[in-house]
């Protein structure tokens, strides 16, 4: 089976293909998107299976040879982001069965979201700078619609920003692979990582390298550029945002840490030292929007922020255990946002409102609720057992080990911050006495509450557990210190 | 007031044909000349436009019975299925494969797969504009 590795692309597509056919028979759309993403899970662990026992897969589409076919790569960092997607997407549909409502279940919400998993699954998988493109524009024409379906005030006025930055990025990132092409004389990356090391340091590969930065920052939301995302991201209803901040920014963070690792390695003084500044301001810019609002969901949103600037904090960094570390809390950051998204949207389905300072003693009635909260806060902050612990000790200890000791006690510090904003909520809508609170009936609960606490205990395990993902984690981050790895796997000994 | 739209719908009825075919044309010339699904599909798309212009909307609907998201859907399915189909003898995937083929009428035919992949592209074009236009002109 050499096209196990575009499974995780191919069988989103053809379900999102299919639920086309049926958009007013809810029941069936719930359950052909539920086998479409069980279907597609399965192949990816195959997939993951196959890529830890025999290396990096790549297949050239059309049985072309590598530098003219479209390549798609699959390696470890690959693959488990494409696994942490799917799992998201799984939970997420599972709880819009009981919270998105009909209406938007009748207009296209499923095949929306599976378009939106093939667009996320083949940037991640791609191994041509182009195809990447068109990938982030399938990902992002789905979330258009995500985010504008529904049609509410709000999210009207927030997705013609969303769109609007989104298309000015597009249009940059289609210049800055032009600039690219003009350059290196072509488009499959392994071939871009060959060419670019032997051309060495010259200024317009590290004009390129700069521009790459701005165009997967707006998408990936890094300090100066993500100024769109607390709005937009505010706007739809919860499943679409648990999507959008589990895994969209992502996309940007994979981009940048891809071509950061595979194509400009030759001037790192210049490059990987203003990623490094960046994303210290982006986490100082994190910090103070998850401190200054009492509103629940802005608060998790400068979290993604803060997230963001830690991963690429530790990529920045170019030595083993920063990489580690940041591969460790990218996938982390995943499954623990996603967790929290889908914990506040009962929040506030119960209070009925978002501020924090109408909510509270909602731990005497929904005790569950609360505890798997406090589980999922602390797994934010990185409390030893829990997920969020071993990615940042990593990236400290590689922050350390390359000298940037400040900026390591920074990254500890930003820790407290996000300690401190998310007990907020803890202290504010679980403790104190109980207000009004809307009736939920205990179904309704209890059929939101499953998904998520399926989620909470994943990222537990997760972190429990991560001696066993350790194994997995290395192999990604090999390729990513060594390009060779990767332009081997390509090219199979043709060059 | 009732307008009197004698000389566009007779035209349209005769240019009608005359663009759909030329569409046709386009789309099989895409290997050898320019043209193409995506030509081909915007210029089916055009005809149906001009035939919306001279009738209106409910007659072109009992016109062409077509629901257009539909169409959408079964033109992905065939050009996925094309570039799948690669799958089941294992080799990568879009790998196309032509061979030639004596037809009736036509005689000896080189029949590539790429055209299959070009006739969903080509359905896809057609049912997103003409869904684009029917939403826009609508008013239900």
């Amino acid at each position: 089976m050499i096209n196990l590795l575009l499974f995780p692309v191919l069988i989103p597509f053809l379900f999102a293909a299919i639920l086309l056919f049926f958009p007013k028979k809810v029941k069936a759309q719930r359950i052909t998107v539920m086998i479409g993403l069980l279907l597609a899970l399965t192949s990816t662990i195959a997939l993951l299976i196959k890529v830890k026992s025999d290396g990096v897969q790549t297949l050239t589409l059309g049985s072309w040879a590598p530098p003219f076919g479209i390549t798609m790569v699959s390696d470890m960092l690959s693959v488990l982001l494409v696994t942490s997607s799917l799992i998201i997407a799984l939970f997420v549909v599972w709880y819009s069965f009981t919270s998105i409502g009909e209406d938007r279940e009748k207009a296209f919400y499923y095949p929306a979201i599976m378009f939106m998993l093939t667009g996320v699954n083949g940037a991640f998988t791609t191994g041509d700078i182009f195809n990447m493109f068109v990938f982030f524009e399938v990902l992002l024409m789905s979330s258009y619609v995500l985010i504008v379906l529904g049609g509410e005030k709000g999210q009207l006025r927030e997705s013609i920003k969303y769109i609007l930055v989104n298309i000015v990025s597009s249009s940059l990132f289609v210049i800055t692979v032009g600039y690219l092409y003009s350059v290196v004389g072509t488009l499959n990356m392994a071939d871009i990582s060959i060419k670019l090391a032997e051309i060495g340091q010259a200024g317009i590969i590290t004009v390129i390298a700069v521009l790459f930065l701005i165009v997967f920052g707006i998408k990936g939301a890094i300090f100066p550029l993500f100024f769109w995302l607390p709005g937009s991201y505010a706007a739809p209803p919860m499943p679409i945002l648990t999507l959008f901040g589990a895994l969209l920014t992502k996309v940007g963070v994979y981009a940048i840490i891809r071509t950061y690792t595979l194509f400009f390695t030759t001037d790192i003084g210049f490059t990987h030292e203003l990623l490094m500044i960046i994303s210290i301001i982006t986490i100082i810019a994190g910090c103070i929007g998850a401190l200054a609002y009492f509103d629940v969901k802005q608060i998790i949103i400068y979290n993604i922020v803060i997230a963001v600037g830690v991963i690429l904090f530790g990529a920045s960094i170019m030595n083993e255990n920063g990489m580690l570390g940041s591969m460790f809390y990218l996938i982390h950051d995943i499954l623990i946002k996603g967790a929290l998204f889908l914990l506040i949207g009962i929040v506030i389905k119960i209070t009925g409102t978002s501020d924090l300072r109408k909510m509270g003693g909602l731990m005497k009635r929904y005790p569950t609720l609360a505890w798997s909260y406090l589980v999922a806060a602390f797994g934010l902050a990185g409390i030893p057992p829990l997920s969020g612990f071993l990615g940042k000790l990593l990236i400290v200890q590689g922050g350390i080990e390359d000298g940037h000791i400040w900026q390591s006690i920074f990254i500890l510090a930003s820790s407290l911050v996000v300690l401190l904003s998310v007990i907020r909520i803890f202290i504010y809508a679980f403790w104190g006495e109980e207000k009004v609170v809307q009736e939920i009936s205990p179904k309704t609960y209890r059929h939101l509450l499953a998904p998520t606490i399926c989620l909470v205990v994943i990222t537990v395990l997760y972190g429990v557990g991560s001696e066993f993902v350790v194994p997995f984690m290395k192999d990604a981050t090999t390729v990513l210190l060594d390009p060779a790895v990767y332009t081997d796997a390509v090219f199979k000994g043709v060059k | 007031m009732k307008t009197n739209d004698l000389i566009i719908q007779t035209t349209t009825k005769v240019v009608f044909f005359i663009i759909f075919l030329f569409s046709i044309h386009i789309f099989f010339a895409g290997h050898y000349a320019p043209g193409g699904g995506f030509v081909g599909g915007l210029l089916m798309s055009s005809a149906i436009i001009l035939l919306l212009l001279a009738f209106d909307l409910k007659t072109v609907k009992e016109m062409l019975p077509v629901n257009y998201t539909v169409v959408t859907a079964i033109g992905l399915l065939t050009s996925l299925a094309t570039a799948a189909g690669s799958i089941f003898f294992n080799v990568p995937f879009f790998t196309h494969v032509y061979s030639d083929f004596n037809l009736p009428l036509l005689g000896v035919t080189s029949i590539h797969t790429a055209m299959f992949f070009d006739t969903g592209v080509y359905l896809v074009v057609v049912g997103v504009t003409m869904t684009i236009i029917q939403m826009i002109g609508g008013d239900e």
